[in-house]
């Protein structure tokens, strides 16, 4: 299939629909709104459903009852609006039902901006709603990747029966690049056997719940959540990485930073520095085994993102103090130049190692 | 031996966990053998809500999808979409439609959302032990009105059906009450006409049924049926609200 030049949030709709995605139920918010207007105008020609909710709220509970019925849904917002999302992605992990949720990160908090950002990366990877839930959490740089993810997205909800959130800033959102639509890797994806279909008089009733009110149920039912992690740890970690193996300084960085940070790193390159880079794809589960492969003569690691320093904390996890671990984040919808950077490689080159790290 | 009475095959033999006296019981059944008399129950897929009613999904022998608190009517209309060939319904009290989950009720209805609800008012919150809630009468007490509710602080009740009566995609609202046979046989009719709305393709529909709590107001099961006639019924007036001619 050819390439086609596509708007990031337009390329999501047609990733998803692409998918096999028939319903979307959302709520406009910048900037993410070019997404439901793609699928308004698209879904009603293969007799699928848009679905303008009254709210955030009701838009995510409307994906609770469609992914319940067993249908491949999903629905976008940003982040003040994801953050009205919470208590239904909190239902619809509990109840391990599958679906698809695409954050286009603003500046916050509270109204913030409507500029791109990073700052819901601890929402999206800690939980957000209540309880102990993980969703998988997957940060594309590029459009191509923002396909890419989408349409694999879907296979690792259902495989998992686990909500996936898409997490972009408002840069991959509004940049338009050639995509092609690919199909994933083959997974073997489980019946849905579980879904509200009604009963049809062949079988009992099948139940979407969340609710335990026996403590000793309630643990089980944890229990049974963490070894679902637990696999999704071992098998879906994604991750690029070079230069680590000789690397004198590493940055971390994911999403559109990642790229302005590959900008830096070539400048670099170029006057002699040898700088390597790890960018999580997937911030959960964060491949923390990639920074073992950091060569032991490097001086540090250095983590770049969108906002006051949170995928640090998973970088100093990562790093378990054999380097210095530094930080630079511009907010409130300002963006690293390349140039800033590269000098803040350099600054943090040359600190003492037992020195400033954050 | 003839069969005279049979227990619906719309609710499963779980013993519920509803106190003495209290009416869900009673809709429950009702909800039940319409759906069985309607010959929708194994098309049905129901939602239940937040509050005593929250473990209807074990009752009703139907497949069963639990909301969060007030979201009965956004989790129906995910269901419904999916499924538009599905009979589907929200059981829902007080609490979780007339407080919590006012946009979700009125913005289902003000789509003609194809789902039926069935609105439990008992003028409290019961599951969480007694306190106001937005249809609790002026002066009655309550955990979190002790000196009863005062109209300048708190405001009147409101009136539900009345409100979403006004609204073009409620196609039939009607208000029931179960505190005498004569009102039971009246409920039940209401609620398979309400039924028959969403079978027919006409639109929300809605049955708000006036119920008791005796754990709650304090009262005996016969002196909570007793208070619901002298008080309830003089706010809430039972009566049809809108039907489908109607609204044509």
């Amino acid at each position: 299939m050819a390439k086609v030049l596509m708007k990031g949030n337009e390329a999501i709709g047609a990733a998803a629909i692409e998918a096999g995605c028939k319903y979307f139920f959302g709520y406009p918010i910048t900037p993410q709104s070019e997404l439901p207007e793609y699928m308004a105008r698209e879904m009603p020609k293969i007799n699928g459903v848009f679905l303008q909710a009254e709210s955030e709220i009701a838009a995510i509970n409307m994906v609770y009852g469609a992914a319940g019925a067993g249908a491949r849904v999903m629905t976008s917002s940003s982040s003040p609006g994801i953050s009205l999302k919470q208590e239904g992605i909190s239902y619809i992990a509990g109840a391990e039902l599958p679906c698809l949720i695409v954050n286009i990160m603003r500046g916050g908090p509270g109204l913030g901006s409507i500029q791109p950002s990073q700052t819901d990366y601890f929402q999206a990877t800690r939980g957000g709603g209540n309880g102990d839930y993980r969703l998988v959490v997957l940060a594309p740089a590029n459009v191509q990747e923002l396909v890419d993810l989408i349409i694999e997205g879907f296979d690792i909800a259902d495989q998992y029966r686990n909500p996936v959130m898409i997490l972009g800033d408002g840069m991959i959102g509004q940049m338009m690049e050639p995509v092609e639509f690919k199909k994933p890797k083959k997974r073997e994806l489980p019946e849905k056997d579980w879904a509200t279909t009604g009963t049809k008089g062949k079988r009992k009733p099948n139940i979407i719940n969340s609710l335990y009110l026996a403590a000793e149920e309630l643990e089980e039912h944890n229990k049974r959540l963490q070894e679902k992690y637990k696999a999704i740890k071992e098998n879906e970690v994604k991750v690029e990485s070079y230069n680590i193996e000789d690397a004198d300084i590493v940055v971390a960085a994911y999403g559109t930073t990642s790229r302005i940070a590959k900008t830096a790193i070539s400048q670099l390159e170029k006057e002699g520095y040898k700088v390597g880079l790890i960018r999580p794809i997937s911030l959960w589960p964060f491949p923390y085994e990639e920074f073992n492969k950091i060569s032991d003569k490097c001086k540090g690691v250095l983590t770049i993102e969108m906002n006051t320093g949170q995928m640090v904390d998973d970088v100093k996890i990562a790093v378990n103090g054999r380097f210095p671990v530094y930080f630079y984040g511009r907010t409130g919808g300002m963006v690293p130049t390349p140039n800033e950077i590269a000098e803040k490689v350099k600054e943090s080159m040359e600190v003492k190692s037992n020195g400033c790290s954050i | 031996m003839a069969v005279v009475f049979e227990k619906t095959r719309g609710l499963t033999d779980v013993q519920t966990h509803y106190c003495p006296g209290c009416t869900h019981g009673i809709v429950h059944r009702l909800v039940a053998e319409s759906l069985e008399e309607l010959g929708v129950l194994d098309d049905t897929i129901g939602v239940a809500p937040v509050g005593c009613s929250v473990l209807a999904y074990k009752y009703f022998n139907c497949d069963m999808h639990e909301a969060a608190h007030g979201r009965a009517p956004a989790v129906a209309t995910g269901i419904k979409r999916v499924h538009p060939d599905k009979f589907v319904f929200t059981y829902q009290g007080d609490g979780d439609l007339a407080s919590i989950g006012t946009a979700e009720i009125v913005h289902a209805a003000h789509r003609g959302e194809k789902i039926s609800t069935i609105f439990i008012n008992n003028a409290i919150y019961g599951m969480t032990g007694g306190q106001m809630a937005p249809t609790t009468l002026v002066g009655q007490k309550a955990t979190t009105a002790p000196y009863g509710r005062d109209e300048a602080h708190a405001g009147r009740p409101i009136r539900m059906a009345e409100m979403l009566a006004t609204i073009h995609g409620a196609k039939f609202v009607e208000r029931v009450a179960v505190n005498t046979p004569a009102n039971v046989r009246k409920a039940k009719k209401a609620i398979k006409r309400c039924f028959e709305t969403q079978i027919n393709g006409e639109g929300f529909g809605i049955v708000e049924v006036l119920s008791t709590c005796p754990t709650n107001w304090g009262y005996t099961p016969e002196e909570a049926l007793k208070w619901l006639e002298e008080n309830m019924i003089p706010y809430y007036p039972l009566g049809n609200f809108r039907t489908p001619e109607e609204v044509e």
